[in-house]
């Protein structure tokens, strides 16, 4: 599990994040949403510890990662899968040195052992052959996924998605949803995953808090979403016409 | 505390004679100008994260195999890479330096040969390590610079610290090992090439004949020249690695600021090669 207390982000005089305290339990997706500039991202980077905050904790599984030097982090960072906003893959690597890059740098198998693993990732992700393309011969949404191969190649406890659906195609963007939901269930994993798309709001938000100006505004999952009677979030939430028509269906 | 740096007309602007007569504003815009110009302080947090990022680039590697591996990469990139561009400019230096030597020794009082040893101890001092380095820096730096601030923009310095990784240690270290045992060999090469283009052009031009020009190479020859453009060859390649990879760490924004990194990078390498020439000069000979 990862708990987060009392974060709080400055950046100069201005302060992103006002104090959010949550739990994320694990074998459920976990999904921050807000408006832009409201300070999911940044809220993710100081749970990853991108970001140091400047007041509060961040505990894994217990363990106060924020006082931990880079050291002391690097046994918990080997728990942690991270899909980036624009995949991240190391564009000099093929597919499959990306996968297994990781494995080389923190395991002892074999080279026949990590390809072995390399090649059940990317079977997991749909991506069965595509080991010798580059980064730059792969569409979007086969990025995302070699993305999501990678972060899985350690068997993580925690896996982390910055905005997944971006720049994808609606179908694209379920099968990616779809694919963090099962893999989440079947690794028992504590998700994190900062979005915006009200599809993957109501499709795989097991637990969803809502930032607004820097502040946790609600909590809760996608059932009580439709729900709430919390101004903001409706008028995040149904701000289209198409989902205000969808809200009178419920 | 943020401190103004103002500029050369301001401060001339500010007249040390009338001193007591200046109003409270001109006096604090004095003070403003002596302390800005003495005590940059931007200059200083500039040194200070560069030695904090080298002194991070050679931590502990996770593991020396994968790391070995990106040196022997990087040591193709620098080193095969430029050799090609380093050829050219060598030769053409040499051939250039021999002919104006001939020509401005014309008096029948001073041997011919005396071409080839100029030719020789200027390429081997300045020519080969020097103007080697600055093609150098536009080559290999702007490459790091650009490379190192792409990786950060698009999140892949991210993406490696995520997962544990020290990405100064992985991404800089091999680059500067590279530079500091590549750039010796190049220039080496710089070297031979350089004298040769200068006997090219004796043959050629015949402003020297080769047979003159030959003895003059080997005449009164000092091997400390030649120890004296290896350390310049090191401490330039150590220059150009270093100061393009930190301007290609600390990128922040998109494409724009990737080119503006690597910009940087190449005119502070070219001005820390040039003062560091001047210092190893001071200093060996």
């Amino acid at each position: 599990m990862i708990e987060v207390k009392d974060i709080v982000k400055t950046f100069g005089d201005n302060e992103v994040l006002k104090g959010i305290s949550a739990k994320f339990e694990p074998g459920k997706n976990n999904l921050i949403i807000g408006g832009s500039g409201s300070g999911k991202t940044t809220l993710l980077k100081c749970i990853v510890g991108l970001h140091e905050p400047t007041k509060g904790e961040v505990l894994f599984g217990g363990e106060n990662f924020t006082e931990m030097n880079f050291e002391q982090r690097v046994p918990i960072r080997t728990h942690i899968g991270m899909l980036f906003q624009n995949s991240a893959l190391f564009d000099s690597m093929t597919v499959e040195e990306n996968i297994m890059f990781p494995l080389n740098l923190f395991t002892k198998q074999t080279i026949e052992e990590k390809r072995e693993r390399a090649n059940f990732c990317l079977k997991r992700v749909n991506l069965e052959g595509k080991n010798a393309l580059y980064p730059a011969e792969l569409s979007g949404g086969m990025k995302k996924r070699v993305g999501i191969a990678r972060a899985i190649s350690m068997q993580p406890k925690y896996l982390f998605v910055d905005e997944p659906n971006s720049g994808l195609d609606p179908k694209t963007s379920i099968l990616i949803d779809d694919l963090i939901n099962e893999l989440t269930e079947e690794y028992q994993m504590t998700t994190v995953v900062v979005t915006h798309d009200m599809n993957s709001v109501m499709g795989i938000g097991d637990h969803i808090i809502f930032l607004h100006n820097g502040q946790k505004w609600w909590e809760g999952t996608n059932h009580e979403i439709a729900h709430t009677d919390n101004k903001e979030l409706n008028d995040f939430v149904f701000a289209s016409k198409f989902m205000q028509a969808a809200k009178t269906k419920l | 505390m943020v401190y103004h740096i103002v500029s050369f007309t301001e401060m001339r602007q500010c007249n040390l004679n009338v001193w007591p007569l200046l109003t409270n504003a001109s006096t604090l815009l004095l003070k403003r100008c002596i302390f800005s110009r003495i005590l940059n302080l931007s200059m200083f947090h500039s040194l200070g994260r560069y030695i904090l990022l080298l002194r991070l680039s050679f931590r502990r590697p996770e593991k020396f195999k994968v790391y070995w591996a990106e040196v022997m990469r990087e040591m193709v990139s620098v080193g095969i890479g430029s050799l090609g561009i380093i050829s050219i400019i060598s030769v053409f230096i040499g051939a250039a330096t021999t002919i104006q030597v001939a020509f401005q020794l014309s008096s029948p009082l001073v041997p011919r040969s005396i071409a080839g040893s100029i030719a020789r101890d200027s390429t081997i001092l300045e020519f080969s390590p020097t103007i080697s380095s600055l093609v150098l820096a536009g080559r290999v730096g702007s490459s790091i610079a650009s490379q190192i601030g792409t990786m950060r923009v698009t999140e892949q310095i991210d993406a490696l610290e995520i997962m544990g990784v020290n990405a100064p240690g992985y991404l800089i270290a091999p680059k500067i090992i590279a530079g500091m045992t590549m750039v010796p060999l190049l220039v080496i090469a710089s070297i031979f090439l350089g004298i040769t283009g200068g006997w090219i052009a004796c043959v050629v031009s015949g402003d020297v004949s080769p047979a003159d020009y030959l003895v003059g190479v080997r005449e009164g020859f000092d091997g400390l020249t030649v120890r004296v453009a290896l350390v310049k060859a090191i401490v330039f390649g150590f220059i150009i690695a270093s100061i393009c990879a930190y301007q290609g760490f600390y990128t922040s924004g998109g494409a724009l600021e990737v080119g503006q990194s690597s910009t940087r990078g190449v005119v502070y390498s070219c001005v820390m090669i040039l003062f560091a020439d001047l210092v190893i000069t001071r200093i060996m000979l």
